[in-house]
């Protein structure tokens, strides 16, 4: 048994990218946890201690070859897609090669005591599960924009609903910049991408039902299909109707529309500057 | 007694499904995962219709259990049942059931041993005599005995030690049983393979990116990039009988978001591909997503039918694919006749070059701060069954003007597996689409007012389609898009459904989760 496999199972929603996750949220997004090869170390079970002893002793006796982050170089394979790295358990397949080399093909033998071997595997293990599993993947730099551009954009378009001193005071200290780029452009959170903001508790979608006799009920909305709508009153009552078609006359409000509307209007550059500016309200 | 009932048919089907009657499948069947090769979804039956489906209503529903992992997050049905000789077969990952379509009754459930592969999903089986093929979370192709499901044999496929998994139907044409595998982690390559059907021996094998010596290398920096540029083709494809092609979509290339290692069109990633079935050779290709960087597999089924472009009467092939565009090709040459962007909010892409492929805008390749993109990774459509009418000439898909931020995380030379990340960013609505194929306009759309819209289509000769939003199973006139019928059942539709006819009575019948639901019009019009 591959632990690191099962283990991946396990923790990682989805392992292939070919079917939409509909999960609110996304994957492997900001403030989850550990990233980068924190993550990777712990996906792959490997002791931290030898994978940093590893690190060094691979940097001294393969990187040269193998290259710096094992995805190999001329003459040396990539030991990050090696089925032999793949197929490992252990160091059972590892370990022969490097008390060995591997002269017939190019390969001296080096000079390793077992217990450098044995870090080098967790090494090795590491690399593999890292780049197998996007959970583990770490966001870069999101702070490229130009903050003053944001704060123009922010008063162009954004006051109309909010305010820097008000609603968003400190937005930038409760989110670090990844999660704050998310949410503002998102504020319900994506769906089913590997990333997405949290849900979260925004202004709640209103519905008014309008009856043929001309009575308005109005209140949160439920739940809404071509075949019903339902509601709770500002007494918290649920009313539920059938719908068919046009009757009864089902008017939806989103206090959230405005921020999908933006999407199709939005340059990037306007979205890293307005990250840029938001980080700046502590 | 439970299978007497059972074992008095045997002798109508011990002859099994032949691979001719597959070339013209009796109206009352569904032997393939889209009913017959053309992938159009389209059953000539109409006893059921647009003037009696208001009555449509349950014959049966059956919850079945897997016992096992039959699926990530409980069981769940996303194969398209398979209807022969008045026995449906059907799958969830490492099971496969055989039901009785009159009743629903579970006939054998046949369970594959635990093992580490992705149970992501499965398609569904093939059907070649009395034997059927299924695809395993660790890619092995396994043989049944339809009558029994007892195992014949089992192959491997692929390794799944390259984190490879396998969920495609297999597809039966003449004695090619031809397979394709999943997974994208690990820039494992991709293929498709004939195997025999009586031993499951390897007849040939297709790489969906060249070798060595073979035409399109240059759309690759060299040959270890394209050797690792994936492109799986995970659901099964159509097949013209008269051209002896058969046509299926790829995915995405790999490293799937870091695209500096693999500059070029890295060709046969995202592309439709026309294969001869008996050689295993390339016929044609094209490519709805050249250097794809938003995992925008273009694996949506390609719709198979005839039909008439400026004037002239044309073997046509039609796929509304993930990345937005909806295409309509010249089958026989491949010859790109229509581009039409389905979603209003793609933009991705600077425009359309020559051959009638979009190009791809490098200002929205991932970069370490994000780019907003329409569609989402998950796409303006994705492998949920769209549906071909030839009586009303629509193609239908089901729809989402979805956003993702794509971020790059893997700056190295050399990036590996997935090398970034997206983040879904909204959703400017859900709708179902009836496509004219000779322009590629939408003729009538209806937009859901929740749910996801990216569902599976069934049209009918009774000028119906089915569909679904939510756990709403829906039925609309084919012709105007009015609803006409639907019925809440107590999960989301999660395949595609079909219709079949058993002893003179025509059913629908869609798996939902752990269930399926069959309806009948109990009062046909005298």
């Amino acid at each position: 048994m591959h632990y690191w496999k099962l283990l991946a199972l396990i923790f990682v929603p989805c392992l292939i990218a070919q079917e939409p996750a509909f999960t609110p949220g996304g994957r492997g997004g900001p403030n989850q946890g550990d990233k980068g090869i924190t993550a990777a170390i712990a996906g792959a079970k490997e002791d931290p201690a030898a994978f940093e002893r590893g690190a060094k002793a691979y940097a001294a006796n393969c990187g040269g070859c193998h290259g710096a982050t094992g995805r190999g170089s001329v003459g040396a394979p990539d030991l990050v897609r090696s089925l032999l790295v793949l197929d490992d358990e252990k160091g059972i397949l590892i370990a022969p090669v490097l008390r060995n080399g591997r002269p017939d093909e190019g390969m001296p033998k080096p000079n390793l005591s077992e217990e450098q071997i044995a870090d080098i595997v967790a090494w090795l293990h590491v690399q593999t599960y890292s780049a197998g599993h996007r959970s583990t993947y770490a966001f870069m730099d999101v702070l490229t924009g130009d903050a003053k551009k944001g704060e123009a954009y922010f008063n162009a378009t954004c006051k109309g609903c909010h305010s820097a001193t008000g609603d968003l005071k400190g937005i930038g200290a409760r989110y670090d910049a990844f999660a704050l780029q998310a949410r503002w452009l998102q504020p319900r959170g994506g769906r089913g991408g590997r990333g997405g903001a949290s849900p979260s508790s925004n202004k709640p979608v209103t519905v008014t039902v309008t009856l043929s006799s001309g009575e308005k009920i109005s209140g949160t909305l439920d739940r809404v299909d071509d075949f019903s709508v339902s509601l709770r009153d500002s007494r918290s009552d649920y009313h539920s109707f059938t719908r068919d078609g046009a009757t009864p006359k089902v008017e939806i409000n989103d206090p959230m529309k405005p921020h999908t509307d933006l999407l199709g209007k939005y340059t990037d550059p306007d979205i890293h500057n307005m990250t840029a500016y938001l980080v700046t309200l502590k | 007694m439970r299978f007497l009932p059972f074992f008095i048919t045997l002798a109508s089907f011990a002859q099994g499904l032949t691979p001719a009657a597959l070339l013209k499948p009796t109206p009352d069947s569904w032997p393939t995962f889209n009913g017959d090769y053309s992938g159009r979804r389209f059953s000539p039956l109409a006893q059921i219709n647009a003037s009696n489906v208001h009555t449509l209503s349950l014959a049966w529903a059956t919850r079945f259990t897997a016992g096992g992992a039959g699926g990530r997050g409980g069981l769940s049905i996303k194969s398209t049942p398979l209807l022969v000789n008045g026995i449906l077969y059907f799958t969830s990952p490492n099971n496969v059931w055989a039901a009785d379509a009159r009743t629903g009754r579970e006939l054998w459930h046949y369970q594959y041993p635990p093992n580490t592969g992705s149970t992501i999903g499965n398609r569904g089986v093939g059907m070649y005599g009395n034997w059927l093929y299924f695809e395993t979370p660790d890619s092995n192709l396994v043989s049944l005995d339809a009558s029994t499901g007892k195992q014949r044999w089992k192959v491997s496929i692929a390794d799944p030690k390259l984190d490879y998994t396998s969920t495609v139907a297999p597809v039966v044409v003449g004695n090619h049983i031809i397979v394709g595998i999943g997974g994208d982690h690990l820039d494992n390559p991709g293929f498709l393979q004939s195997r025999d059907p009586e031993t499951g021996a390897l007849q040939w094998k297709w790489w969906t990116t060249p070798r060595k010596g073979e035409p399109n290398m240059d759309t690759w920096p060299d040959e270890y990039s394209s050797a690792h540029g994936t492109g799986q083709a995970w659901i099964p494809g159509t097949y013209d009988p008269e051209l002896n092609l058969y046509i299926v979509g790829t995915g995405n290339p790999n490293p799937v978001m870091a695209e500096k290692s693999r500059k070029g069109d890295n060709l046969y990633t995202c592309s439709i591909v026309a294969i001869n079935p008996d050689t295993g050779k390339l016929a044609w290709y094209f490519q709805p997503s050249p250097h794809d960087v938003h995992d925008w597999d273009a694996v949506e089924t390609p719709i198979l039918f005839d039909g008439v472009i400026d004037g002239k009467p044309r073997k046509l092939v039609a796929q509304a694919s993930r990345n937005g565009y909806f295409f309509v090709l010249d089958r026989v040459t491949g010859k790109n006749l229509v581009t039409k962007p389905f979603i209003e909010t793609v933009n991705w892409a600077k425009g359309i070059d020559a051959k009638g492929q979009p190009i791809a805008d490098p200002k929205k390749f991932p970069t370490t701060d994000g780019v907003l993109v329409s569609p989402s990774s998950n796409g303006a459509t994705n492998w949920p069954a769209p549906s071909f009418d030839p009586e009303t000439g629509l193609f239908y898909v089901g729809t989402s003007r979805s956003y993702s931020m794509f971020y790059l995380t893997d700056t190295d030379d050399h990036p590996e597996g997935w090398g970034g990340l997206d983040s879904g960013a909204g959703n400017d609505g859900n709708a179902l689409l009836a496509i004219d194929y000779k322009t590629g306009n939408t003729v009538w759309r209806h937009d859901w007012p929740s749910g996801n819209g990216v569902v599976h289509n069934l049209s009918t000769a009774g000028k119906l389609l089915f569909t679904s939003n939510g756990n709403n199973f829906i039925a609309f006139h084919a012709a105007t898009g009015k609803i006409l019928w639907h019925a809440s059942l107590m999960a989301a539709p999660s395949a595609g459904s079909i219709t079949y006819m058993v002893d003179g009575k025509q059913y629908v019948l869609v798996a939902a989760s752990d269930s399926l639901y069959a309806f009948t019009v109990n009062q046909p019009a005298k």
